[in-house]
Protein backbone atom coordinates (compact mmCIF):
# COMPACT_ATOMS: atom_id res chain seq x y z
CA UNK A 1 0.00 0.00 0.00
CA UNK A 2 1.12 3.49 -0.62
CA UNK A 3 1.21 6.62 0.83
CA UNK A 4 -2.41 8.54 -0.59
CA UNK A 5 -4.03 4.62 -0.07
CA UNK A 6 -2.99 4.44 3.57
CA UNK A 7 -4.02 8.16 3.92
CA UNK A 8 -7.60 7.43 2.49
CA UNK A 9 -8.00 4.60 4.47
CA UNK A 10 -7.12 6.47 7.78
CA UNK A 11 -9.00 9.51 6.03
CA UNK A 12 -12.50 8.96 7.80
CA UNK A 13 -10.83 8.16 11.75
CA UNK A 14 -8.68 11.50 10.76
CA UNK A 15 -12.30 14.14 10.43
CA UNK A 16 -13.63 12.24 12.49
CA UNK A 17 -10.78 12.98 15.53
CA UNK A 18 -10.05 16.36 13.65
CA UNK A 19 -13.90 16.99 14.65
CA UNK A 20 -13.82 16.09 18.14
CA UNK A 21 -10.74 17.73 19.08
CA UNK A 22 -12.27 21.11 17.32
CA UNK A 23 -15.84 20.46 18.88
CA UNK A 24 -13.88 20.23 22.25
CA UNK A 25 -11.48 22.92 22.02
CA UNK A 26 -14.50 24.97 20.90
CA UNK A 27 -16.82 24.55 23.59
CA UNK A 28 -13.55 25.41 26.49
CA UNK A 29 -12.47 28.25 24.49
CA UNK A 30 -15.93 30.00 24.29
CA UNK A 31 -16.98 28.48 27.65
CA UNK A 32 -20.24 27.08 26.12
CA UNK A 33 -22.14 25.39 29.27
CA UNK A 34 -22.64 21.75 29.40
CA UNK A 35 -26.46 21.81 29.61
CA UNK A 36 -26.45 23.34 25.80
CA UNK A 37 -23.48 21.90 24.12
CA UNK A 38 -21.55 19.45 26.76
CA UNK A 39 -18.26 18.64 24.89
CA UNK A 40 -16.63 15.24 23.70
CA UNK A 41 -15.47 14.30 26.97
CA UNK A 42 -18.67 14.53 29.11
CA UNK A 43 -20.51 12.72 26.17
CA UNK A 44 -17.81 9.88 26.48
CA UNK A 45 -18.14 10.22 30.30
CA UNK A 46 -22.33 9.91 30.02
CA UNK A 47 -21.87 7.20 27.30
CA UNK A 48 -20.30 4.89 29.92
CA UNK A 49 -21.67 5.74 32.84
CA UNK A 50 -24.85 5.12 31.62
CA UNK A 51 -23.89 2.15 29.15
CA UNK A 52 -26.40 -0.12 31.11
CA UNK A 53 -29.73 1.61 29.79
CA UNK A 54 -27.84 3.13 26.46
CA UNK A 55 -27.32 -0.64 25.70
CA UNK A 56 -30.99 -1.93 26.92
CA UNK A 57 -33.09 0.63 24.23
CA UNK A 58 -31.05 0.53 21.72
CA UNK A 59 -30.85 -2.95 21.74
CA UNK A 60 -35.28 -2.48 21.72
CA UNK A 61 -34.88 0.29 18.89
CA UNK A 62 -32.83 -2.08 16.72
CA UNK A 63 -35.33 -4.83 17.51
CA UNK A 64 -38.03 -2.18 16.22
CA UNK A 65 -36.28 -1.24 13.47
CA UNK A 66 -35.51 -4.56 12.42
CA UNK A 67 -38.95 -5.89 12.20
CA UNK A 68 -40.75 -3.35 11.03
CA UNK A 69 -38.15 -3.49 8.35
CA UNK A 70 -38.70 -7.08 7.55
CA UNK A 71 -42.53 -6.73 7.17
CA UNK A 72 -41.55 -3.57 4.90
CA UNK A 73 -39.13 -6.24 2.88
CA UNK A 74 -41.50 -8.39 2.51
CA UNK A 75 -44.64 -6.12 1.75
CA UNK A 76 -42.42 -4.03 -0.43
CA UNK A 77 -41.36 -6.64 -2.81
CA UNK A 78 -44.51 -8.42 -3.07
CA UNK A 79 -46.52 -5.26 -4.11
CA UNK A 80 -43.37 -4.15 -6.05
CA UNK A 81 -43.67 -7.56 -8.00
CA UNK A 82 -47.59 -6.89 -8.32
CA UNK A 83 -47.15 -3.32 -9.68
CA UNK A 84 -44.34 -4.14 -12.01
CA UNK A 85 -46.58 -6.88 -13.10
CA UNK A 86 -49.35 -5.48 -15.02
CA UNK A 87 -50.19 -2.00 -16.38
CA UNK A 88 -53.22 -1.84 -14.59
CA UNK A 89 -52.47 -2.57 -11.08
CA UNK A 90 -49.41 0.16 -11.76
CA UNK A 91 -52.28 2.40 -13.02
CA UNK A 92 -54.27 1.72 -9.95
CA UNK A 93 -51.96 1.89 -7.40
CA UNK A 94 -49.20 4.55 -8.36
CA UNK A 95 -51.26 7.69 -7.21
CA UNK A 96 -52.63 6.18 -3.91
CA UNK A 97 -48.90 5.00 -3.23
CA UNK A 98 -47.41 8.77 -3.81
CA UNK A 99 -50.08 10.03 -1.95
CA UNK A 100 -49.73 7.91 1.27
CA UNK A 101 -46.17 8.36 0.53
CA UNK A 102 -46.26 12.10 1.17
CA UNK A 103 -48.32 11.79 4.19
CA UNK A 104 -45.22 12.64 7.17
CA UNK A 105 -45.44 9.47 8.90
CA UNK A 106 -45.53 11.62 12.28
CA UNK A 107 -48.85 12.50 11.91
CA UNK A 108 -49.90 8.61 11.34
CA UNK A 109 -48.20 7.59 14.98
CA UNK A 110 -51.34 8.96 16.76
CA UNK A 111 -53.79 6.66 15.46
CA UNK A 112 -51.78 4.12 15.39
CA UNK A 113 -51.51 4.55 19.41
CA UNK A 114 -55.50 4.71 19.15
CA UNK A 115 -55.55 0.80 17.03
CA UNK A 116 -52.75 -0.52 19.25
CA UNK A 117 -51.97 1.85 22.64
CA UNK A 118 -48.69 3.12 23.02
CA UNK A 119 -45.06 1.47 23.33
CA UNK A 120 -43.67 -1.41 20.72
CA UNK A 121 -46.51 -2.21 18.29
CA UNK A 122 -46.98 1.67 16.46
CA UNK A 123 -43.07 2.05 16.64
CA UNK A 124 -42.69 -1.30 14.35
CA UNK A 125 -45.90 0.00 12.11
CA UNK A 126 -44.41 3.50 11.71
CA UNK A 127 -41.06 1.53 10.95
CA UNK A 128 -42.83 -0.33 8.34
CA UNK A 129 -45.00 2.34 6.90
CA UNK A 130 -41.96 5.05 6.32
CA UNK A 131 -39.79 2.12 4.87
CA UNK A 132 -41.70 0.08 2.51
CA UNK A 133 -42.22 2.88 -0.44
CA UNK A 134 -38.51 2.82 -1.93
CA UNK A 135 -38.63 -1.00 -1.80
CA UNK A 136 -41.99 -1.20 -3.85
CA UNK A 137 -40.47 1.78 -6.63
CA UNK A 138 -36.76 -0.46 -6.69
CA UNK A 139 -38.80 -3.40 -7.75
CA UNK A 140 -41.18 -2.24 -9.86
CA UNK A 141 -38.41 0.15 -11.72
CA UNK A 142 -36.46 -2.81 -12.04
CA UNK A 143 -38.96 -4.81 -13.72
CA UNK A 144 -40.55 -1.83 -15.66
CA UNK A 145 -36.79 -1.53 -17.29
CA UNK A 146 -36.24 -4.49 -19.46
CA UNK A 147 -34.66 -4.54 -22.19
CA UNK A 148 -37.84 -5.06 -25.20
CA UNK A 149 -34.81 -6.82 -27.35
CA UNK A 150 -34.71 -9.09 -24.92
CA UNK A 151 -38.22 -9.24 -24.06
CA UNK A 152 -38.93 -9.69 -28.04
CA UNK A 153 -36.27 -12.61 -28.01
CA UNK A 154 -37.83 -14.95 -25.09
CA UNK A 155 -41.00 -13.97 -26.38
CA UNK A 156 -40.34 -15.58 -29.84
CA UNK A 157 -38.89 -18.73 -28.10
CA UNK A 158 -42.76 -19.00 -26.81
CA UNK A 159 -41.59 -17.52 -23.42
CA UNK A 160 -45.11 -16.63 -21.16
CA UNK A 161 -44.50 -14.23 -18.59
CA UNK A 162 -44.16 -15.58 -15.78
CA UNK A 163 -41.15 -17.05 -17.71
CA UNK A 164 -39.84 -13.60 -18.77
CA UNK A 165 -40.30 -12.45 -15.22
CA UNK A 166 -38.44 -15.51 -13.75
CA UNK A 167 -35.32 -15.23 -16.08
CA UNK A 168 -35.50 -11.82 -16.45
CA UNK A 169 -37.44 -9.55 -14.33
CA UNK A 170 -36.49 -10.86 -11.30
CA UNK A 171 -32.87 -11.49 -11.36
CA UNK A 172 -32.31 -7.85 -12.85
CA UNK A 173 -34.62 -6.50 -10.20
CA UNK A 174 -32.29 -7.87 -7.59
CA UNK A 175 -29.61 -4.71 -7.80
CA UNK A 176 -32.50 -2.12 -7.67
CA UNK A 177 -33.57 -4.41 -4.80
CA UNK A 178 -30.84 -4.40 -2.65
CA UNK A 179 -29.97 -1.21 -3.43
CA UNK A 180 -32.96 0.23 -1.87
CA UNK A 181 -32.52 -1.84 1.18
CA UNK A 182 -29.66 0.63 2.38
CA UNK A 183 -32.36 3.20 1.80
CA UNK A 184 -35.13 1.32 3.46
CA UNK A 185 -33.12 0.23 6.51
CA UNK A 186 -32.00 4.29 6.94
CA UNK A 187 -35.71 5.41 7.04
CA UNK A 188 -36.94 2.52 9.06
CA UNK A 189 -34.89 3.30 11.88
CA UNK A 190 -35.85 7.46 11.23
CA UNK A 191 -39.78 5.30 11.73
CA UNK A 192 -38.88 3.44 14.99
CA UNK A 193 -37.12 6.59 16.87
CA UNK A 194 -39.38 9.02 15.56
CA UNK A 195 -42.29 6.66 17.41
CA UNK A 196 -40.57 5.61 20.42
CA UNK A 197 -39.81 9.43 21.06
CA UNK A 198 -43.95 10.24 20.71
CA UNK A 199 -45.41 7.09 22.24
CA UNK A 200 -43.41 4.55 23.88
CA UNK A 201 -41.89 3.91 27.39
CA UNK A 202 -38.52 2.04 25.82
CA UNK A 203 -35.86 2.99 23.06
CA UNK A 204 -33.81 4.95 22.62
CA UNK A 205 -35.66 7.82 21.43
CA UNK A 206 -37.94 7.70 24.16
CA UNK A 207 -34.65 7.46 26.47
CA UNK A 208 -33.36 10.82 24.66
CA UNK A 209 -37.12 12.59 25.60
CA UNK A 210 -36.82 11.87 29.56
CA UNK A 211 -32.91 12.65 29.66
CA UNK A 212 -34.27 15.75 28.41
CA UNK A 213 -36.71 16.52 30.72
CA UNK A 214 -34.87 15.80 33.51
CA UNK A 215 -31.62 18.46 31.73
CA UNK A 216 -29.13 15.85 31.27
CA UNK A 217 -27.79 16.80 28.37
CA UNK A 218 -24.56 15.13 27.50
CA UNK A 219 -26.89 11.91 27.99
CA UNK A 220 -29.29 13.02 25.38
CA UNK A 221 -26.02 13.61 23.14
CA UNK A 222 -25.02 9.69 24.14
CA UNK A 223 -28.52 8.93 22.77
CA UNK A 224 -27.35 10.58 19.37
CA UNK A 225 -23.92 8.67 19.23
CA UNK A 226 -25.90 5.50 19.68
CA UNK A 227 -28.17 5.99 17.12
CA UNK A 228 -25.24 7.09 14.91
CA UNK A 229 -23.50 3.89 15.17
CA UNK A 230 -26.28 1.83 15.37
CA UNK A 231 -27.38 3.74 11.74
CA UNK A 232 -23.96 3.18 10.71
CA UNK A 233 -23.84 -0.53 11.36
CA UNK A 234 -27.22 -1.42 9.79
CA UNK A 235 -26.47 0.37 6.52
CA UNK A 236 -22.95 -1.48 6.03
CA UNK A 237 -24.92 -4.28 6.83
CA UNK A 238 -27.11 -4.07 3.58
CA UNK A 239 -24.23 -2.99 1.36
CA UNK A 240 -22.14 -5.93 2.50
CA UNK A 241 -25.41 -7.98 1.78
CA UNK A 242 -26.11 -6.43 -1.83
CA UNK A 243 -22.39 -6.41 -2.88
CA UNK A 244 -22.60 -10.04 -1.85
CA UNK A 245 -25.82 -10.93 -4.11
CA UNK A 246 -25.38 -8.87 -6.81
CA UNK A 247 -21.64 -8.26 -7.64
CA UNK A 248 -22.33 -9.14 -11.21
CA UNK A 249 -24.06 -5.12 -11.08
CA UNK A 250 -21.04 -3.82 -9.68
CA UNK A 251 -18.39 -4.09 -11.78
CA UNK A 252 -18.04 0.17 -12.44
CA UNK A 253 -15.29 0.98 -11.37
CA UNK A 254 -16.76 4.64 -11.03
CA UNK A 255 -18.19 3.69 -7.33
CA UNK A 256 -14.86 2.02 -6.61
CA UNK A 257 -12.52 4.82 -7.01
CA UNK B 1 -42.94 -25.41 -53.16
CA UNK B 2 -44.93 -23.05 -51.06
CA UNK B 3 -43.27 -19.91 -48.90
CA UNK B 4 -42.16 -21.01 -45.69
CA UNK B 5 -42.62 -17.34 -44.03
CA UNK B 6 -45.11 -15.36 -46.18
CA UNK B 7 -46.65 -11.46 -45.47
CA UNK B 8 -48.97 -10.37 -47.72
CA UNK B 9 -50.99 -7.63 -48.39
CA UNK B 10 -49.75 -6.45 -44.82
CA UNK B 11 -50.01 -2.99 -43.27
CA UNK B 12 -49.32 -1.99 -39.60
CA UNK B 13 -49.18 0.80 -37.12
CA UNK B 14 -47.89 0.94 -34.10
CA UNK B 15 -50.14 2.40 -31.27
CA UNK B 16 -53.48 0.53 -33.20
CA UNK B 17 -55.28 1.88 -36.22
CA UNK B 18 -54.86 5.76 -35.73
CA UNK B 19 -50.99 5.72 -35.88
CA UNK B 20 -49.23 5.99 -38.83
CA UNK B 21 -48.27 3.76 -40.74
CA UNK B 22 -44.83 1.89 -40.21
CA UNK B 23 -45.03 -0.89 -43.54
CA UNK B 24 -48.21 -0.81 -46.00
CA UNK B 25 -49.14 -3.09 -48.46
CA UNK B 26 -46.20 -5.05 -47.83
CA UNK B 27 -45.76 -8.07 -49.17
CA UNK B 28 -42.74 -10.60 -49.05
CA UNK B 29 -42.57 -14.40 -49.54
CA UNK B 30 -39.20 -16.35 -48.12
CA UNK B 31 -38.85 -20.06 -49.05
CA UNK B 32 -38.10 -23.11 -47.21
CA UNK B 33 -34.09 -23.21 -46.64
CA UNK B 34 -33.47 -19.77 -48.13
CA UNK B 35 -31.31 -16.65 -47.24
CA UNK B 36 -33.38 -13.37 -47.89
CA UNK B 37 -31.54 -10.30 -46.89
CA UNK B 38 -33.64 -6.77 -46.50
CA UNK B 39 -32.28 -3.46 -47.47
CA UNK B 40 -33.76 0.02 -46.79
CA UNK B 41 -33.65 3.37 -45.58
CA UNK B 42 -33.39 3.98 -42.07
CA UNK B 43 -36.94 3.51 -39.97
CA UNK B 44 -38.61 2.20 -42.96
CA UNK B 45 -39.99 -0.83 -41.39
CA UNK B 46 -37.33 -3.73 -41.19
CA UNK B 47 -37.77 -4.54 -37.65
CA UNK B 48 -41.28 -3.83 -38.26
CA UNK B 49 -41.35 -6.52 -40.55
CA UNK B 50 -39.36 -9.08 -38.66
CA UNK B 51 -41.40 -8.30 -35.44
CA UNK B 52 -44.65 -9.69 -37.72
CA UNK B 53 -42.71 -12.29 -39.01
CA UNK B 54 -42.29 -13.79 -35.31
CA UNK B 55 -45.67 -13.01 -34.05
CA UNK B 56 -44.34 -10.00 -32.00
CA UNK B 57 -46.71 -7.49 -33.79
CA UNK B 58 -50.10 -8.15 -35.75
CA UNK B 59 -50.91 -6.86 -38.40
CA UNK B 60 -53.88 -4.18 -38.81
CA UNK B 61 -54.19 -5.60 -42.54
CA UNK B 62 -53.44 -8.54 -44.83
CA UNK B 63 -51.66 -11.86 -43.45
CA UNK B 64 -48.80 -13.42 -42.04
CA UNK B 65 -47.74 -17.22 -42.84
CA UNK B 66 -44.71 -18.94 -41.40
CA UNK B 67 -44.48 -22.61 -42.03
CA UNK B 68 -48.24 -23.04 -43.45
CA UNK B 69 -50.01 -21.49 -40.71
CA UNK B 70 -51.33 -18.16 -39.90
CA UNK B 71 -49.36 -16.38 -37.46
CA UNK B 72 -51.45 -15.22 -34.23
CA UNK B 73 -48.88 -15.61 -31.16
CA UNK B 74 -45.32 -15.57 -30.81
CA UNK B 75 -43.37 -18.03 -32.89
CA UNK B 76 -41.89 -21.04 -31.24
CA UNK B 77 -39.89 -21.88 -33.90
CA UNK B 78 -37.87 -19.05 -34.50
CA UNK B 79 -33.83 -17.47 -33.10
CA UNK B 80 -33.96 -14.25 -32.95
CA UNK B 81 -30.68 -11.71 -32.41
CA UNK B 82 -30.13 -7.96 -32.94
CA UNK B 83 -27.95 -5.42 -33.07
CA UNK B 84 -27.37 -5.12 -29.37
CA UNK B 85 -25.97 -8.68 -28.28
CA UNK B 86 -28.51 -8.92 -24.78
CA UNK B 87 -26.77 -11.28 -22.85
CA UNK B 88 -27.82 -11.70 -19.49
CA UNK B 89 -24.81 -10.02 -16.97
CA UNK B 90 -25.64 -12.07 -14.12
CA UNK B 91 -25.24 -15.65 -16.07
CA UNK B 92 -22.34 -17.01 -17.69
CA UNK B 93 -22.12 -17.42 -21.40
CA UNK B 94 -22.48 -20.62 -21.15
CA UNK B 95 -25.73 -20.31 -18.98
CA UNK B 96 -27.13 -17.56 -21.32
CA UNK B 97 -26.67 -19.73 -24.49
CA UNK B 98 -28.64 -22.35 -22.37
CA UNK B 99 -31.20 -19.96 -22.08
CA UNK B 100 -33.83 -20.87 -24.63
CA UNK B 101 -33.63 -24.38 -24.07
CA UNK B 102 -35.14 -23.60 -20.40
CA UNK B 103 -37.94 -21.71 -22.47
CA UNK B 104 -38.63 -24.36 -25.44
CA UNK B 105 -40.42 -27.24 -24.91
CA UNK B 106 -39.58 -30.61 -25.41
CA UNK B 107 -36.39 -29.07 -24.12
CA UNK B 108 -37.67 -27.31 -21.22
CA UNK B 109 -39.24 -30.45 -19.89
CA UNK B 110 -36.14 -32.22 -20.55
CA UNK B 111 -33.40 -30.16 -19.52
CA UNK B 112 -32.53 -31.59 -15.97
CA UNK B 113 -32.63 -34.87 -17.36
CA UNK B 114 -30.57 -34.07 -20.65
CA UNK B 115 -27.97 -31.20 -19.18
CA UNK B 116 -24.89 -32.81 -20.00
CA UNK B 117 -25.91 -33.46 -23.56
CA UNK B 118 -27.21 -29.41 -24.07
CA UNK B 119 -23.77 -28.53 -22.33
CA UNK B 120 -21.82 -30.30 -24.85
CA UNK B 121 -23.82 -28.83 -27.87
CA UNK B 122 -23.66 -25.47 -26.49
CA UNK B 123 -19.82 -26.00 -25.96
CA UNK B 124 -19.56 -26.94 -29.35
CA UNK B 125 -21.51 -24.13 -30.74
CA UNK B 126 -19.13 -21.57 -29.14
CA UNK B 127 -16.51 -23.93 -30.22
CA UNK B 128 -17.59 -23.27 -33.88
CA UNK B 129 -17.85 -19.45 -33.64
CA UNK B 130 -13.93 -19.25 -32.09
CA UNK B 131 -15.33 -19.08 -28.45
CA UNK B 132 -14.03 -21.98 -27.51
CA UNK B 133 -13.90 -22.77 -23.90
CA UNK B 134 -15.33 -19.02 -22.97
CA UNK B 135 -17.79 -20.36 -21.20
CA UNK B 136 -17.40 -19.78 -18.07
CA UNK B 137 -16.71 -15.99 -18.85
CA UNK B 138 -19.37 -13.61 -18.01
CA UNK B 139 -20.87 -11.86 -21.04
CA UNK B 140 -18.79 -8.44 -19.53
CA UNK B 141 -15.41 -10.14 -19.68
CA UNK B 142 -16.09 -10.76 -23.12
CA UNK B 143 -15.31 -7.93 -26.53
CA UNK B 144 -18.11 -6.68 -27.98
CA UNK B 145 -17.54 -9.29 -31.14
CA UNK B 146 -17.61 -12.21 -28.63
CA UNK B 147 -20.86 -10.77 -27.04
CA UNK B 148 -22.39 -11.18 -30.52
CA UNK B 149 -21.16 -14.24 -31.34
CA UNK B 150 -22.69 -15.53 -28.33
CA UNK B 151 -25.78 -14.06 -29.15
CA UNK B 152 -25.78 -15.40 -32.57
CA UNK B 153 -25.54 -18.70 -30.42
CA UNK B 154 -27.98 -18.26 -28.20
CA UNK B 155 -30.36 -17.54 -31.28
CA UNK B 156 -29.31 -21.15 -32.70
CA UNK B 157 -29.14 -23.42 -29.69
CA UNK B 158 -32.43 -24.83 -29.88
CA UNK B 159 -32.42 -25.67 -33.50
CA UNK B 160 -34.74 -23.52 -35.02
CA UNK B 161 -35.90 -23.94 -38.40
CA UNK B 162 -35.98 -19.61 -39.01
CA UNK B 163 -33.08 -17.52 -38.04
CA UNK B 164 -34.16 -13.95 -37.92
CA UNK B 165 -31.65 -11.10 -37.80
CA UNK B 166 -31.66 -7.61 -37.28
CA UNK B 167 -28.03 -5.97 -37.96
CA UNK B 168 -26.32 -8.04 -36.37
CA UNK B 169 -23.32 -6.85 -37.06
CA UNK B 170 -24.19 -3.36 -37.11
CA UNK B 171 -21.81 -2.35 -34.33
CA UNK B 172 -18.46 -4.36 -35.44
CA UNK B 173 -15.53 -3.68 -36.64
CA UNK B 174 -15.01 -4.44 -40.47
CA UNK B 175 -12.61 -7.82 -39.88
CA UNK B 176 -14.81 -9.09 -37.45
CA UNK B 177 -18.12 -8.73 -39.28
CA UNK B 178 -16.58 -10.40 -41.89
CA UNK B 179 -15.64 -13.40 -40.02
CA UNK B 180 -18.99 -13.57 -38.97
CA UNK B 181 -20.15 -13.41 -42.27
CA UNK B 182 -18.52 -16.75 -42.85
CA UNK B 183 -19.78 -18.11 -39.79
CA UNK B 184 -23.56 -17.30 -40.98
CA UNK B 185 -22.56 -18.45 -44.20
CA UNK B 186 -21.44 -22.27 -42.99
CA UNK B 187 -24.49 -22.16 -40.36
CA UNK B 188 -26.77 -21.65 -43.37
CA UNK B 189 -24.99 -24.53 -45.59
CA UNK B 190 -25.30 -27.16 -42.42
CA UNK B 191 -28.30 -26.52 -40.96
CA UNK B 192 -30.36 -25.70 -44.64
CA UNK B 193 -32.32 -23.58 -41.81
CA UNK B 194 -34.02 -20.31 -43.21
CA UNK B 195 -32.29 -16.69 -42.86
CA UNK B 196 -33.71 -13.14 -42.54
CA UNK B 197 -31.27 -10.63 -42.50
CA UNK B 198 -31.91 -7.29 -41.94
CA UNK B 199 -28.74 -4.89 -42.52
CA UNK B 200 -27.69 -1.93 -44.00
CA UNK B 201 -24.72 -3.03 -45.07
CA UNK B 202 -25.11 -4.11 -48.96
CA UNK B 203 -21.76 -5.66 -49.36
CA UNK B 204 -23.34 -7.98 -46.58
CA UNK B 205 -26.56 -8.92 -47.86
CA UNK B 206 -25.15 -9.57 -51.31
CA UNK B 207 -22.56 -11.81 -49.83
CA UNK B 208 -24.67 -13.75 -47.61
CA UNK B 209 -28.55 -13.75 -49.23
CA UNK B 210 -30.10 -15.90 -51.92
CA UNK B 211 -32.21 -12.68 -52.61
CA UNK B 212 -32.10 -9.15 -51.57
CA UNK B 213 -35.23 -7.41 -50.86
CA UNK B 214 -35.06 -3.06 -51.04
CA UNK B 215 -37.98 -1.28 -48.88
CA UNK B 216 -39.51 1.87 -49.97
CA UNK B 217 -38.81 4.87 -47.21
CA UNK B 218 -42.20 4.74 -44.37
CA UNK B 219 -44.23 3.16 -44.66
CA UNK B 220 -42.28 0.59 -45.76
CA UNK B 221 -42.76 -1.73 -49.08
CA UNK B 222 -40.72 -4.17 -51.17
CA UNK B 223 -39.32 -1.64 -54.17
CA UNK B 224 -37.28 -4.29 -55.28
CA UNK B 225 -35.89 -7.54 -55.15
CA UNK B 226 -32.35 -9.17 -56.95
CA UNK B 227 -31.06 -12.93 -56.76
CA UNK B 228 -27.96 -12.94 -55.79
CA UNK B 229 -26.69 -15.84 -58.05
CA UNK B 230 -22.89 -16.49 -56.70
CA UNK B 231 -22.45 -19.90 -56.47
CA UNK B 232 -22.19 -21.40 -52.94
CA UNK B 233 -19.72 -21.79 -50.78
CA UNK B 234 -18.96 -18.18 -51.37
CA UNK B 235 -15.41 -17.00 -50.56
CA UNK B 236 -15.35 -13.59 -49.02
CA UNK B 237 -13.12 -12.83 -52.16
CA UNK B 238 -16.46 -12.57 -54.62
CA UNK B 239 -17.27 -9.14 -52.67
CA UNK B 240 -13.80 -7.83 -54.38
CA UNK B 241 -15.41 -8.68 -58.35
CA UNK B 242 -16.67 -6.73 -60.49
CA UNK B 243 -19.42 -8.60 -60.87
CA UNK B 244 -19.97 -8.15 -57.31
CA UNK B 245 -20.00 -4.35 -57.07
CA UNK B 246 -22.07 -4.04 -59.53
CA UNK B 247 -24.64 -5.74 -58.04
CA UNK B 248 -24.01 -3.28 -54.62
CA UNK B 249 -24.28 -0.41 -56.97
CA UNK B 250 -27.50 -1.65 -58.21
CA UNK B 251 -28.99 -1.76 -54.98
CA UNK B 252 -27.21 1.42 -53.27
CA UNK B 253 -29.09 2.90 -56.40
CA UNK B 254 -32.48 1.78 -55.28
CA UNK B 255 -32.20 2.82 -52.16
CA UNK B 256 -30.90 6.11 -53.12
CA UNK B 257 -34.14 6.63 -54.81
CA UNK B 258 -36.12 5.32 -52.26
CA UNK B 259 -34.47 8.06 -49.44
CA UNK B 260 -36.30 10.78 -51.97
N1 LIG C 1 -42.42 0.53 -30.56
C1 LIG C 1 -42.75 1.49 -31.45
N2 LIG C 1 -43.70 2.39 -31.15
C2 LIG C 1 -44.08 3.34 -32.05
N3 LIG C 1 -43.52 3.49 -33.26
C3 LIG C 1 -42.55 2.64 -33.63
C4 LIG C 1 -42.12 1.60 -32.74
N4 LIG C 1 -41.14 0.90 -33.37
C5 LIG C 1 -40.98 1.49 -34.56
N5 LIG C 1 -41.82 2.53 -34.74
C6 LIG C 1 -41.95 3.36 -35.95
O1 LIG C 1 -42.16 2.54 -37.05
C7 LIG C 1 -41.33 2.91 -38.14
C8 LIG C 1 -40.53 1.71 -38.60
O2 LIG C 1 -39.63 1.35 -37.56
P1 LIG C 1 -38.62 0.16 -37.67
O3 LIG C 1 -37.98 -0.03 -36.36
O4 LIG C 1 -39.31 -1.01 -38.25
O5 LIG C 1 -37.57 0.76 -38.73
P2 LIG C 1 -36.23 0.11 -39.27
O6 LIG C 1 -36.39 -0.03 -40.73
O7 LIG C 1 -35.89 -1.12 -38.52
O8 LIG C 1 -35.19 1.25 -39.00
P3 LIG C 1 -33.60 1.12 -38.69
O9 LIG C 1 -32.96 0.75 -39.98
O10 LIG C 1 -33.21 2.50 -38.28
O11 LIG C 1 -33.45 0.10 -37.62
C9 LIG C 1 -40.41 4.02 -37.64
O12 LIG C 1 -40.76 5.20 -38.31
C10 LIG C 1 -40.66 4.12 -36.18
O13 LIG C 1 -40.82 5.48 -35.83
MG1 LIG D 1 -34.38 -1.59 -37.08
Amino acid sequence: MNRTAIIVRLSPWLFTIGLLILWEAAVHALHIPTFFLPPPTAVAYAFVEFAGPLARNSWITLETTMIGFALAVGFGLLLGLLVGWSRTIYAGLYPLMIGFNAIPKVAVVPILVLWFGIGFVPAVFTAFLISFFPIVVNVATGLATIEPELEDVLKALGASKLDIMRKVGIPRTLPYFFGSLKIAITLAFVGSVISESVASNYGIGNLMLQAQAQFQVPLIFAGLVALAIEGIAMYAAMAILERRMTGWAQRSGFAQS
Amino acid sequence: MSAFVALDGVSHAYGGAGGALAVDALSIAVQTGEFAAVVGPSGCGKSTLMKLATGLQFPLKGTVRVAGEAVNKPLKIAGMAFQAPTLLPWRTTLENLLLPLEIVQPHRSELSRRRKEYVARAENLLASVGLRDQGDKYPWELSGGMQQRTSLCRALIHEPQLLMLDEPFAALDAFTREELWCVIRDLHAVRKITVILVTHDLREAVFLADRVFVMSSRPGRILAEKRIEFPRPRDIEVTFTPEFQDIVHELRAHIVKARQ
